[in-house]
């Protein structure tokens, strides 16, 4: 079937089996390998990225039931080489060990800033409930988050 | 993993969607997919066809219509967490939206999805327990509704029929000195109930309790009404001694699950305390409603 989308500001044109998963899309036939597969199941949000503004599993979605979405993946957040305050939070409070959860943390935690500007850390970790991270016990991850937020004030 | 191959269709009316429901091979409708897709990918689900309904425009919305609301079945848990009518009148909905998976799978999920799939540890059900709900069933011969308390029948089995869509859900809005309150144990990385009760009253005067009713999710392999809780709670002075017995009621036929999460004690155990919080929480909210 064929499929349209806008990746990263970039349009795309694709034909693709129904059964293909949105992350495989991304990954394989956009070649966009920030977002992750972790779990299978739905759970971990390693795969996490904004479709049409809103964060969602890509793994939890078909490429075709993204036909014509707008989708932003964490290769898309830098603008012109310089890093979104959330992404500098994560780097200058140390929010990740061995990355592979990053991508999508960074994705809910941008969520989740646009939504809120100052959030505390209960609504932080609760905002991330959807995002599981083997490496850092989430504590500096929530400092990466508070970091963006204040950067952004 | 990846799932089987299929045909997929999107129809662009939800005449189409029946039309293509009775004349697909081994057809399944798809909402939000996040309670289908998650399946699919376990290949426990494999429908030769897709009908994925999940971008029609007739599905959507929350309305306020005389001292009702109707929901409709693509509205997404998100858009049912922020629903200043459903915050309103019927808070105990906002409140069980909230408290679905995580940000993400609220972002996709659909209450028409979730209902009709009627997953064991699903938190929607008990809510409709709760409320009363009434769900709309539509095909290409006509529509009826079935009341919650019929709906969910069996493991992961509704009233439903094959020819059938879950199109809206239709739930009275709160009377006066009503309160309602949904509290779960979730499993910590998918968050489904390990139990989770839904608990919604409507004082009298004098305190006493005119209406009742306690939806269970997450115990048993379907949602279930507490109906021995009811029955011990309706007219009765909303004492905590009173909720206490009557919440040790809450398990009463119930056959609880038993799997790698929780045992099957523990979840009668959880469903008991959890009923007492809930009518406690609902009680406290009729006060002051």
């Amino acid at each position: 079937m064929k499929i349209t989308t806008v990746v990263n500001g970039q349009p795309h044109e694709s034909d693709v089996e129904p059964r293909l998963l949105l992350v495989q899309y991304l990954r394989e036939d956009l070649r966009l390998t920030g977002t992750h597969i972790g779990c299978e199941t739905s759970l971990c949000g390693a795969c996490t990225v904004l479709v049409n503004g809103k964060s969602m599993k890509s793994c939890t979605m078909l490429a075709v039931q993204a036909d014509g979405a707008e989708i932003t993946t964490i290769e898309g957040l830098a603008q012109d080489g310089v890093l979104d305050p959330t992404q500098e939070g994560f780097w200058e409070e140390h929010g990740l060990q061995c990355g592979f959860c990053t991508p999508g943390m960074i994705i809910s935690s941008y969520q989740l800033l646009q939504r809120n500007h100052a959030p505390s850390e209960a609504e932080i970790r609760h905002a991330l409930e959807g995002n599981l991270c083997r490496c850092t016990g989430y504590q500096h991850i929530v400092n990466a988050v508070q970091y963006a937020a204040q950067k952004m004030q | 993993m990846i799932p089987s191959a299929f045909d997929y269709h999107r129809p662009t009316s939800l005449a189409e969607a029946m039309q293509l429901l009775t004349s697909s091979e081994d057809p399944k409708i798809l909402s939000g997919g996040h309670s289908l897709l998650p399946m699919m990918k376990l290949r426990l689900a494999t429908p030769s066809t897709v009908i994925d309904i999940g971008r029609l425009e007739e599905l959507r919305g929350i309305q306020a219509v005389d001292g009702a609301i109707i929901i409709g079945a693509n509205v997404t848990h998100y858009e049912a967490e922020t629903s200043a009518v459903l915050q309103q009148q019927c808070p105990i909905l906002t409140e069980t939206a909230a408290a679905i998976g995580d940000v993400q799978v609220r972002h996709g999920g659909t209450i028409g999805g979730s209902v009709a799939h009627a997953d064991p540890s699903a938190d929607w059900p008990a809510a409709m327990l709760a409320v009363n709900a009434e769900i709309t069933l539509s095909k290409t011969g006509g529509t009826r509704t079935v009341r919650a308390t019929d709906f969910f029948v069996d493991l992961l089995m509704t009233a439903m029929a094959e020819d059938e869509i879950l199109t809206s859900i239709r739930v009275n809005a709160n009377p006066p000195r009503t309160g309602g309150a949904y509290l779960k144990v979730p499993q910590p990385a998918s968050g489904f109930a390990l139990a989770g009760v839904a608990a919604q009253v409507t004082l009298g005067r004098d305190n006493t309790i005119e209406q009742v009713a306690v939806g269970i999710t997450g115990v048993d392999n379907k949602a279930y009404r507490a109906s021995a809780t009811e029955a011990a709670l309706q007219g009765q002075t909303a004492t905590a001694a009173a909720i206490s017995q009557a919440a040790a009621q809450a398990t009463d036929g119930a056959e609880a699950l038993e799997d790698i999460h929780a045992s099957a004690e523990y979840r009668l155990h959880l469903a008991r305390v959890y009923t007492k919080r809930a009518l406690l929480q609902a009680v406290e909210r009729a006060q002051s409603a």
